[in-house]
């Protein structure tokens, strides 16, 4: 019996990405198995890691919404240096409403989430006109600026910042909250990026006067991505709150920042399983290396260069591109 | 003339610091026209159409569309009101395949406002769009990358992102530069299916043999200023127009 190579995706892509023809339980499986792992792997996750590790999976679940709220912008043609900026305004919405106010975190999560998204997008409302460089700067600027605002007028605790919050019931909980809002994140926004909507913000990424030229304002688009990244990141900052009970100065801190994007270029920009794959693999990373005392942090760069130099586009387009390759060996008919 | 001319061109000037790259050029455009916009290179062609575009800002004159002015309106409001441009220089959406470069004027308000909201499958009336233009069906070259299709095909999309936006009057900016002579060959039919249509059309060409045998007028501009109008051979003939072109005899 003679035997030939052929690729397991054969037969089931028809042309367009889209556009699929499935025949056999090998092949559903072989199209659901990327989108089950992570399901699964977060359902099981919690229940298997110890303590110490739980707490590193929380910090992992922060930095890859952080750094999906990065790629959201960067696809619709933003680069944002300052995830930092996002992160600290739902942190300290949050860490105000409930030590002020005395609100229960089940309802300053949301509010935080979406009012601090709000006043991030009017912040960042004069500079949208600006592009690459020039944008980057700003907002890399702002969240460096409030932190010396809150120290120099000592407003919100100054210094010393917050403590002493309500936390929320359980770990479990909070572990599950954000492990959702993460696979949410992941597969609604690719979704709404692959929808005609989407499209129309990557249009504004690859070239904004083609699009102005189809009678659409990119303005009020970029604003809605904008919004959109900017509640990301300041649920992300209002669950950290709650779950170090702690809010200060810290939240504005340049780590929010270039993680999330270090993240993105590890796990591969443009994708939001990228961006979340490269949270899964440096903040644990990060952790490990914790053993290593004040050579920490040259372990972790020399590592951060052998992975752009040597998988530049990331590894996530890596291994999707292996697994759309994969091969069975089928029987060749006489 | 009792009607109202759909695009009304009035003292239009743009001055870049000390150069006037326009400089009060005036003309009207009826319904069913089709224009032709020659001149040397750097005599204001493009930044005519930029200015009616609304992608530079004019500093003097003004420009009427449909009796409205328009001079100072964003480009994505122009769009909206019917004036439709290709670029010079293509702008496809390198990363996205050629059929969905179409989505993104096809999502336009003004195409949902026409079509009334209802558009079902825009993938399908892209298809539709680009095999109009020349994307063969068979060779299944819509679903290609705009990064690796070659530059015919760009002119082309560039073309039917035009098309998509059905608008009243198009500008096309040097559609045919660049392009070898079967594939100019092949997009003039497009052209005059367009006029049939109704379309008034304006376009910009260093190609006058093609551009002559569908204008039906031309005006000619050099360092800014018009210095002739009229049929092709009226403005061929022009002592200024073969100065412009040829250099004078001092």
């Amino acid at each position: 019996m003679k035997k030939r190579r052929e690729r397991i995706d054969r037969g089931i892509k028809v042309r367009a990405e889209d556009i699929f023809a499935v025949c056999s339980w090998r092949e559903m499986l072989y199209l659901s198995a990327p989108r089950l792992l992570p399901i699964v792997g977060f359902i099981v996750l919690p229940l298997i890691l110890g303590v110490y590790w739980q707490r590193v999976l929380l910090s992992v679940a922060i930095f890859a919404l952080l750094a999906i709220s990065w790629d959201i912008l960067a696809q619709s043609g933003m680069v944002s240096l300052g995830q930092a900026l996002f992160f600290g305004m739902g942190a300290y919405c949050s860490g105000i409403l409930n030590h002020y106010f005395g609100i229960s975190p089940f309802v300053t999560i949301p509010i935080a989430a979406v009012v601090g998204g709000a006043i991030c997008t009017v912040l960042l409302l004069p500079v949208l006109r600006l592009r690459g460089v020039y944008f980057a700067m700003v907002t890399l600027i702002i969240p460096l600026m409030l932190e010396r605002v809150i120290e120099a007028t000592k407003i919100f605790g100054g210094t010393e910042g917050i403590s002493g919050l309500t936390s929320l019931p359980s770990t479990w909980l909070e572990l599950y909250i954000l492990l959702a809002a993460v696979l949410a994140a992941l597969f609604g926004f690719r979704r709404l990026m692959t929808s005609d909507y989407g499209l129309v913000l990557k249009g504004i990424q690859d070239n904004d006067r083609s699009v102005m030229n189809a009678g659409i304002n990119i303005y009020w688009f970029k604003i809605q991505a904008l919004f959109i990244a900017s509640v990301v990141g300041s649920f992300a900052g209002a669950m950290m709150t709650h779950v170090y009970r702690f809010v200060g100065m810290p939240v504005f801190a340049l780590d929010y920042s270039i993680l999330p994007i270090a993240a993105a270029m590890v796990g591969g920009p443009g994708s939001f399983a990228g961006a979340t794959l490269g949270a899964f693999i440096l903040v644990p990373l990060s952790e490990a290396l914790r053993a290593l005392g004040g050579l920490r942090i040259v372990f972790y760069g020399v590592f951060l260069v052998i992975f752009v130099v040597g998988l530049p586009e990331g590894i996530f387009h890596f291994v999707a591109r292996k697994y759309h390759q994969f091969e069975r060996w089928v029987e060749v008919e006489k | 003339m009792s009607e109202t001319p759909l695009l009304r061109v009035d003292e239009l000037s743009k001055a870049f610091g000390g150069v006037q790259a326009v400089n009060r050029v005036s003309f009207d455009l009826n319904k069913g026209d089709l224009l032709g916009i020659i001149g040397p290179n750097g005599s204001g062609k493009t930044t005519t159409v930029n200015l009616i575009t609304g992608f530079v800002k004019a500093t003097g004159g003004r420009v009427m569309f449909k009796g409205q002015e328009i001079t100072r309106l964003a480009p994505y409001k122009i769009v909206r009101l019917g004036i439709a441009r290709t670029f010079q220089m293509v702008k496809p959406f390198y990363q996205l395949p050629a059929f969905k470069n179409m989505i993104i004027p096809l999502y336009s308000p003004r195409v949902k406002a026409l079509v009334g909201g209802k558009y079902g499958d825009r993938n399908a009336v892209a298809l539709d769009l680009l095999e109009e233009v020349g994307f063969e069906r068979d060779a299944q070259v819509a679903y290609k990358a705009a990064s690796v299709l070659p530059q015919g095909y760009l002119k082309r999309l560039e073309l039917a992102k035009a098309i998509a936006l059905q608008p009243e009057l198009m500008i096309l900016d040097e559609l045919f530069s660049g392009l070898s002579l079967a594939e100019v060959a092949s997009i003039v039919p497009i052209i005059e299916k367009l006029l049939l249509e109704g379309k008034t059309i304006i376009m910009i060409e260093h190609r006058l043999k093609e551009l002559f045998r569908i204008a039906n007028r031309v005006i000619v501009l050099n360092f800014g200023r018009k210095i002739a109008e009229g049929s092709a051979k009226e403005v061929m003939e022009s002592d200024e127009v073969k100065k412009a072109y040829l250099g004078s005899e001092e």
